[in-house]
């Protein structure tokens, strides 16, 4: 007994302060996006043909968020002239044209649907359906239930059951061996319903674009309400769109 | 019995020509052989060459054995006289449609058709939906009840199903078939250009990154004959190392959970994401994605960097210690860990257990003493090893791993660490050759081959996870145990779906 208190009092409390007070991440932390216009367009064309994910559109210098996965290659290869990554870890929107940028992205809050805010605002319950990603996605999302970020202190949570959930959570490229599964998981799913696709893969194939084995977007197969760009997206990044999607300012 | 196999290094560059081509019945006695005698089987799997398809086998012993053969059409099957070869030849089979005759257990891995257009060796329809109709294995008998769980689990985790035969609730058996989070990965290395190499083994297994693009790059560095400095060996071999604290203090907490034992469960979550932000103070990303490139790394660890991490590992050290034997003292946990999911030594050596779960089950084998690569040549890795195979050994080892990996980090960050940071380039890998790498990643052995045409070209790319390995263990350690403690198993192995499935 004393040993568990003595562990509790070396803990403290470590739930963090977010969205009341600012979270800075390392330097290194890539977030989102800024292209330079400004660069010459023989940059861009370098950086376009060097990006692993194909993501940089030189002609109209803009980046697509649901492809990057934020690796920083055009970063290096410009030395920041054409695409520098900022610290902003806030990227989630609502259209996926939004996800084609040249750095700014619109207001979450301001896209949100509203009968989601006034349906979910004070409770949401989420299923999450893991549809053949590397487990990154997933395990940022599970961190979200430690007690840094206390996911559950604003009325949402993960549940076990569709039947219980408002909507369900979407991560990986979605496989032909998972797609029947994630379809019904969607349809035992009670309307109205949110779908929420998490990382690059459930954003656009990700890594694994171009593979017969999987689906290029989870838009092709269900209509999705909210984008969440990363690779895998910071469980901050996937907090902020959870928290401004669905709550009331 | 003197056999036909070369010895060859981990990570070494071999020409192909180099590789024993014997006729399928001496391949298949030698293998049997040294398979017999204690050997482990690294890889064995098929590759097309040219018109023709050829099997090859990587065993290892004390050294690391390469031979291989024409494949035949169908062939006595090797598991039929020793089981480490189970899986790999329904592997074998399902790749390329070549069928072991006489496998005790001959069915699908992964749902796939295979890459020759041959009729399906399991009789499925791949243009279906929903390819099986797979009979799963079933008890027989009045007071027996089947669980069917998955794909899609009641938790935030990967797909999988599971089939559990019990008779009240002792499980008399457990069948697991996976393949849902099937994606290609190896055939993507096959079409993909080389600047996608780094991003696809990165997503090979996200919890693994490290390990995976160590694998990858060491290939390539082979074949390539890149130089990486030794700053660079350092700053990877810190990342795996980061990489094993970080997901062994998850899985600690995790299994704390799953015996209602509360304080620890919130601490190792806590601490774990802690040495996650570690990782993502090195290079960005919380996964080490973006670290790890042919030629060294991309970030350096400069004084300062040296020096905030060693803050933070000093400060979490002593928590970490401290929760570690909170846990292993409480009674309530021990009296749930002990005995529980026991999977004896001679199954452990039979199924090919390695990494963690091999050594709960007193098999020390460690890649990093065993076939050292990046920095591990220098370090003094300790032997673990626990006698029990049951979930109470595999916490142990796990807990043990934890302290000895933030020993290691330690002594790394206190000297200065010089490289210099390698951008993404492109390079030619030698023709006509391969290469065999192996990294102890915290599952266990990671191993990829990478094998070249006569031009350069990637003629064939095989990924091995220990969870290929593993995942029958599991299977095992349920056996005769309440099926109320399956969470408690699973967690005390927490393997890759996506690493198997690939």
């Amino acid at each position: 007994m004393l040993n568990t208190l003595k562990n509790r009092f070396e803990q403290g409390c470590r739930t963090s302060a977010y969205p009341k007070t600012t979270i800075e991440l390392p330097a290194r932390y890539r977030g989102r996006p800024q292209i330079h216009a400004e660069a010459s367009s023989d940059l861009a064309a370098e950086c376009a043909a060097t990006c692993p994910q194909e993501a940089i559109d030189a002609e109209r210098k803009i980046i697509d968020l649901g492809r990057c996965v934020f690796c920083g290659t055009c970063e290096r290869l410009s030395e920041g002239r054409f695409v520098s990554f900022s610290q902003d870890f806030e990227l989630a929107v609502a259209e996926k044209d939004y996800l084609l940028t040249a750095g700014e992205l619109p207001s979450l809050a301001e896209h949100a649907k509203k009968h989601f805010k006034k349906l979910f605002g004070r409770s949401l319950q989420l299923r999450q359906v893991s549809a053949a990603g590397c487990n990154a996605c997933e395990a940022d999302l599970n961190v979200l239930a430690t007690p840094f970020f206390d996911l559950a202190r604003f009325g949402i949570n993960f549940v076990a059951s569709p039947r219980h959930a408002d909507g369900i959570v979407v991560t990986g490229p979605v496989s032909r061996n998972m797609k029947t599964a994630l379809l019904q998981t969607y349809e035992a799913t009670p309307a109205p319903k949110v779908v929420i696709a998490v990382g690059s893969c459930a954003l656009s194939g990700g890594p694994f674009r171009g593979s017969s084995e999987i689906t290029e977007g989870l838009d092709r197969l269900l209509p999705v309400d909210l984008y969440i760009p990363g690779c895998p997206p910071h469980p901050l990044t996937n907090l902020h769109a959870l928290l401004t999607y669905f709550k009331s300012s | 019995m003197n056999t036909d196999f070369i010895q060859i290094g981990n990570g070494e560059a071999v020409t192909r020509d180099r590789i024993p081509h014997l006729a399928f019945d001496d391949f298949r006695s030698q293998a049997l052989h040294i398979v017999a005698n204690g050997g482990k089987v690294v890889h064995f799997f098929a590759y097309p060459d040219e018109d023709e398809v050829n099997l090859l086998a990587v065993l290892r012993t004390d050294h690391l054995l390469l031979a291989g053969c024409r494949a035949p059409e169908a062939y006595p099957s090797l598991t039929s006289e020793c089981e480490p070869f189970h899986l790999f030849e329904r592997e074998i089979a399902e790749q390329f449609g070549i069928r072991p005759e006489g496998h005790p257990w001959l069915k699908m891995v992964r749902y796939h058709a295979n890459e020759r257009g041959l009729p399906d060796v399991f009789g499925n329809d791949y243009s279906q939906d929903i390819p099986g109709n797979y009979d799963y294995y079933a008890v027989e008998g009045d007071e027996i009840h089947e669980v069917a769980v998955g794909p899609v689990h009641a938790g935030v985790i990967e797909p999988g199903h599971f089939r559990f035969n019990c008779i009240g609730e002792r499980v008399l058996h457990l069948e697991i078939q996976l393949g849902y989070q099937h994606r290609g990965v190896e055939k993507l290395f096959l079409n993909a250009d080389i600047k996608r190499m780094p991003i696809l083994a990165e997503g090979i297994a996200g919890d693994t990154a490290v390990g995976h693009s160590l694998c990858m790059t060491q290939a390539v560095e082979a074949l390539a004959a890149i130089d990486t400095d030794a700053g660079a060996r350092i700053i990877r071999t810190i990342g795996l190392e980061l990489e094993r604290i970080a997901n062994h203090v998850g899985d600690l907490g995790a299994l704390s959970g799953d015996v209602a034992f509360l304080p620890p469960a919130n601490y190792c979550g806590r601490m774990r994401g802690d040495f996650l932000n570690m990782s993502l103070w090195i290079c960005g990303n919380r996964f080490g994605k973006g670290l790890v490139r042919p030629g060294g790394v991309r970030f350096p660890l400069t004084d300062e960097d040296r020096r905030v991490l060693t803050e933070r590992i000093t400060e979490l050290k002593p928590q970490v210690k401290h929760v570690s034997d909170l846990l292993f003292a409480t009674s309530s946990v021990r009296s749930r860990f002990e005995g529980c999911g026991v999977v004896s030594t001679s199954d452990a050596e039979k199924l090919g257990l390695v990494g963690p779960a091999g050594r709960a089950s007193g098999i020390p084998y460690d890649v990093r003493r065993n076939f050292p690569t990046e920095h591990y040549h220098r370090l003094d890795i300790p032997q673990n090893a626990e006698p029990t195979g049951d979930v109470y050994a595999r916490a142990k080892v796990r807990a043990d791993e934890v302290l000895q990996s933030i020993s290691i980090i330690e002594s790394l960050l206190s000297s200065p660490i010089e490289t210099r940071c390698v951008e993404d380039t492109s390079y030619k890998l030698a023709p006509s050759s391969l290469a065999v790498t192996l990294n102890e990643a915290w599952r266990g052995e990671v191993s990829h081959c990478l094998l070249t045409d006569a031009d350069g070209k990637i003629l064939h790319y095989k990924i091995k996870d220990p969870s290929f390995h593993n995942w029958n263990g599991l299977a095992m350690a349920l056996r005769d145990t309440g099926i109320s403690d399956f969470p408690l198993n699973n967690k005390s192995y927490n393997l890759s779906y996506c690493g198997f499935d690939l």
